[in-house]
């Protein structure tokens, strides 16, 4: 029986191989043409027969070829990275098939055009972004100061006397700064007039920063010109804590990343002192109080679990002091001292809800407290208190305000098919300004603006194709203070050309509250309102990146300013107008010279406006009718130094001095003129000599950084006495700044990074 | 006795058409596997290998071999060709490959070598840009096979061919090199693929690179 058996199964095996020897020898032929949706061929498409080894790679005419010893019914599949999937039922039998197979291109983001009209992205992760994160603490001029770096591409002013961005003809007030989308009230320090104040935020906290110079998101309101957007960083990668210490102070922190890598928590604390360095370079002004900053930041991050939640905490006080002569008087000075305390907190969730949906929640809370204080003093120092004449008497006064902002901000992304994405939502903001002046008198006048402004906002990325792209917006806005609503349409079109170079398009109306310190208004008026044309011609390649852009502005409802009962300078009326337009030029290479990266960039200028106490339509005093900049970037590899360098030009800004006519009952120009070029030549050195050193734990930096290297006059302005008309030109407050730092970082080995940085 | 006879009978015949679908299965690997060589000199050869892995590797299902050399021969090409651009879609297919792979072979020394390669692929498109995030990512994916396999000499390898090519002034050249290349040397003379169709590739190379840098 056994044997029986075992003849029988012999039998099944001799059946099977013949199975499988037969089976080899019909093999039938199956080809075709592989196209695209446009009856383009296709070459490098898969071609495969499912579930079998049979199948081919079409040649570089779309053409494919196999043959195969299958029968029956079977699936033809077709595949290649980007392209819609193909499959076909067949039946196989002996004759030879023609399979001709066309298959769509997909709406993938590594092919699509990018939406970039009027934006600058600096990016490490992203495509088509001019900037890496880097780049903006590695310019030279931009001495770690975010705004400094963005001061060197197009649409900017090289405004020095006073900080904030001055983009397209518009005023610093007019650009607005985001962090994790919601709105920052003080980004900058407090400052005092003519001298520029920097921004208070490190440049490392961030990974992504967006500078839009016009025609920006429906998601960002409040701002006729320019919004600055950027995004915190997520989790750190490693544990590490960090001191520095530096000709103006010394700071110290850590970052610490729990165990499971799903969160983490930061601390840092910095001092500055600018008492030495004030000793060594001389200041314009006399300082009898050193201005002395403490600051403190925390920081959590937690991983969610699909998305995560950031808080980041700051506090800040600074103190300073110092005594600059009278305008209109050779013997009397004035004592000027300012004290201020600022905090911001920041938090942020964002979570994939599913099926595509994502929320992201945001709230911020912060406060601003202020006391300034101005003092007119004779040549020993004493208080000298005047009552008439009235502008002598006005120079002994004290100024507190303190200010109070807070938003909730909801925003909802759906992401629809291929890369289209609906997104919208909610922000509120709460701002409650409060000041008091106290005159020579000691007379005391309050003043108190109070907002609440509720937006709601939708805005859809729409992919017709790879090379088309559209995005459409609108903002609408209700404040309390302004009494009414606002509508504001905002869109962008891109085209992708053949060579990969792309022309956009942006269109935009946006609307904006008058400055709180021209409040209350003694109208009723409504919001001041710009309309933003772009137009944007940009090619990037992985070394090489070229733009150009022409936009016209048209501002409309601008705020007009008179004096109330108290002589406080207030919004009257909407009447304002203005235009601005220009041409942009940016190139960006990276690859002619080894080792070395540099850009270039150059804007024309055209604008003017009335506005404020603007006697007729004229030429703002923040705007030079041509800027350019030249940054450079060189890693000398053998010294393991980074040579930065960077030079801004700009042509003579227009001054003047308006004075109130009281026969006329108006604003006149009095005095007009334009202000000699600006140039200034910056350098800076990075040394890293831990470079290389794979075991060391710790990473150290060295920065040399000098501004205005070559000492070439600068004229940002004029002041002009308002008692006796005298003019004073409003210049740096040294001739050079020199700074000289070492940075050391524990724990984590920055070799990588860089590296990366000068490859 | 009748149970046990079909039960018998379809086990063999199982066992036998096994059999023989792992032969079909072994000539074409070795086939695929010894037409590697010449397809290096062409990345569209080296493409169209690929596709030929994966087409065994999809019909098998359960093999990581054919998963690993398609993603092998996939991120490989990005290497041997002087248009990046392509580089990021093809290492995210090889990344797609990969983890297939390693869905099926857990915790294997050899697929993360190739992950440590498609992160070194990403980093060539824009070294300068790019070394902060895909430098850590290669090299750490190069620590886990070592780890996962001590004897493997393919880690050591590819370390000191990093290390060959990065700037002397970044602690790289030659001389640190080195050790890496050596150790590699090493492991190659006491290593055996687990079969003719297991990994078995970088001999020759690391060999040759030794030579160069002791030259």
């Amino acid at each position: 029986m056994f044997v029986t058996n075992l003849r029988e199964m012999k039998s099944f095996l001799f059946l099977l191989l013949m199975g499988i020897v037969s089976g080899s020898i019909a093999q039938v032929k199956i080809s075709g043409k592989v196209t695209d949706q446009k009856g383009r061929p296709l070459p490098a498409v898969s071609i495969a027969l499912k579930d079998s080894y049979d199948g081919a790679t079409s040649d570089s005419a779309g053409n494919f070829s196999f043959t195969t010893t299958e029968k029956g019914e079977h699936v033809l599949e077709a595949s290649i990275t980007g392209y819609s999937s193909y499959s076909k039922n067949m039946i196989i039998e002996d004759r030879e098939i023609t399979a001709d197979i066309s298959i769509k291109e997909l709406i993938t983001e590594l092919k699509a055009v990018v939406i970039s009209a009027g934006s600058f992205e600096a990016s490490d992760k992203k495509k088509g972004t001019v900037l890496t994160s880097l780049d903006i603490v590695t310019t030279a001029s931009a001495e770690g100061d975010i705004t400094g770096a963005l001061k060197t591409l197009p649409g900017t002013q090289q405004v020095g006397e006073t900080g904030g961005l001055f983009v397209r003809g518009g005023s610093a007030s007019e650009a607005k700064i985001y962090i994790d989308g919601n709105l920052v009230n003080n980004f900058f320090y407090s400052s005092l007039p003519g001298i520029a104040s920097r921004g208070r935020f490190n440049p490392f906290l961030f990974k992504g920063t967006i500078f839009s110079s016009g025609g920006y998101s429906a998601l960002y309101g409040q701002a006729l010109s320019s919004a600055l957007i950027l995004e915190s960083n997520d989790l750190p990668e490693k544990t590490a804590a960090s001191i520095g210490i530096g000709v103006v102070g010394a700071n110290a922190g850590i970052n610490k990343l729990a165990k499971n890598k799903r969160s983490s928590w930061g601390v840092s604390y910095g001092f500055t002192h600018l008492g030495l360095a004030f000793a060594v370079i001389k200041q314009k002004q006399d300082y009898f109080k050193t201005p002395v900053f403490h600051e403190g930041d925390v920081n959590f991050r937690i991983k969610t679990k699909k998305g995560m939640i950031k808080y980041y905490g700051y506090l800040s006080s600074g103190d300073l002091g110092y005594t600059v002569n009278d305008i209109d008087s050779t013997s009397l000075k004035n004592a000027i001292g300012l004290s201020n305390l600022n905090t911001y907190q920041n938090l942020n969730w964002r979570e994939n809800i599913g099926k595509g949906w994502k929320s992201i929640i945001g709230l911020s809370y912060s406060t601003d407290k202020q006391n300034l204080e101005n003092e007119l003093q004779n040549a020993d120092g004493d208080k000298q208190v005047f009552t008439n004449p009235s502008g002598y008497a006005f120079k002994n006064f004290y100024l507190d305000t303190k200010s109070y902002y807070a938003q909730a901000r909801v925003l909802l992304e759906k992401k629809l098919a291929g890369l289209n994405i609906l997104r919208f939502g909610s922000d509120y903001f709460y701002s409650n300004e409060k000041g008091t002046y106290t005159l020579y008198d000691g007379s005391k006048y309050d003043s108190k603006t109070k907002d609440k402004l509720y937006a709601a906002f939708a805005e859809t990325d729409f992919y017709l194709s790879n090379n088309l792209a559209m995005k459409l917006g609108t903002r609408l806005e209700h404040s309390e203070l302004m009494g009414r609503w606002n509508i504001a349409p905002r869109a962008s079109l891109a085209y992708k050309f053949k060579n990969n170079g792309q022309a956009s398009f942006a269109y935009g109306i946006f609307y904006q509250n008058p400055e709180t310190k021209y409040q209350p208004a003694t109208a009723d008026i409504g919001y001041a309102k710009a309309t933003h044309y772009i137009l944007q011609y940009q090619k990037i390649s992985s070394l090489r990146t070229f733009r150009t852009e022409i936009f016209y502005k048209d501002y409309d409802h601008l705020y007009k300013t008179g004096t109330d009962n108290f002589g406080r300078e207030v919004a009257t009326s909407n009447k304002g107008f203005g235009y601005a337009k220009g041409i942009e030029l940016f190139w960006r290479d990276k690859k002619t010279i080894k080792n070395m990266d540099y850009w270039v960039s150059y804007s024309f200028l055209d604008t003017k406006r009335d506005y404020l106490n603007f006697p007729f339509e004229m030429e703002p005093n923040f705007v030079a009718k041509h800027t350019a900049s030249f940054v450079l970037k060189k890693f000398v590899t053998a010294w393991k130094m980074n040579v930065n360098a960077s030079y801004n030009f700009a042509t003579g800004r227009p001054f003047y001095q308006l004075k109130y006519d009281n026969i006329q009952d108006k604003y006149i120009l009095a005095d007009a003129g334009r202000t000699i070029n600006y140039n200034n030549l910056g350098f800076s050195l990075n040394y890293l000599p831990s470079i290389g050193k794979k075991d060391s734990n710790k990473f150290t930096v060295w920065v040399l950084s000098i501004s205005n290297l070559l000492g070439q006059k600068q004229v940002f302005n004029y002041n002009y006495g308002a008692i006796n008309n005298r003019k004073e030109a409003i210049g740096p407050t040294s001739k050079r700044f020199l700074y000289i730092g070492c940075f050391i970082s524990f724990g984590i080995d920055n070799t990588e990074n860089a590296i990366n940085n000068n490859l | 006795m009748k149970k046990l006879f079909i039960f018998a009978a379809a086990l063999l015949m199982s066992v036998s058409t096994l059999f023989a679908q792992s032969e079909k299965y072994t000539a074409a690997m070795k086939e695929n596997i010894v037409a590697i060589g010449e397809a290096f000199k062409n990345p569209a050869d080296l493409l169209a290998l690929a596709n030929k892995f994966e087409r065994i590797a999809n019909a098998e299902k359960t093999q990581w071999l054919p998963f690993y050399y398609a993603a092998f021969c996939q991120v490989n090409s990005t290497f041997i060709t002087t248009d990046k651009s392509k580089s990021d879609a093809i290492a995210d297919k090889a990344t797609e490959l990969i983890n297939q792979a390693a869905v099926l072979s857990p915790n294997n020394s050899e697929i993360t070598v190739i992950k440590s390669m498609i992160a070194s692929a990403h980093l060539m498109v824009d070294p300068m840009s790019r070394y902060m995030t895909y430098g850590p990512e290669s090299s750490k994916y190069l620590e886990e096979a070592q780890q996962q396999d001590p004897a493997n000499p393919r880690p050591d390898y590819l370390a000191g061919q990093a290390l060959k090519y990065t700037p002397e002034q970044f602690g790289g050249g030659c001389k640190p090199a080195l050790e890496k290349l050596e150790a590699s040397v090493k492991k190659f003379e006491t290593f055996k693929p687990a079969s003719d169709l297991h990994p078995n590739w970088g001999k020759q190379q690391v060999e040759a690179m030794l030579v160069e840098c002791k030259k």
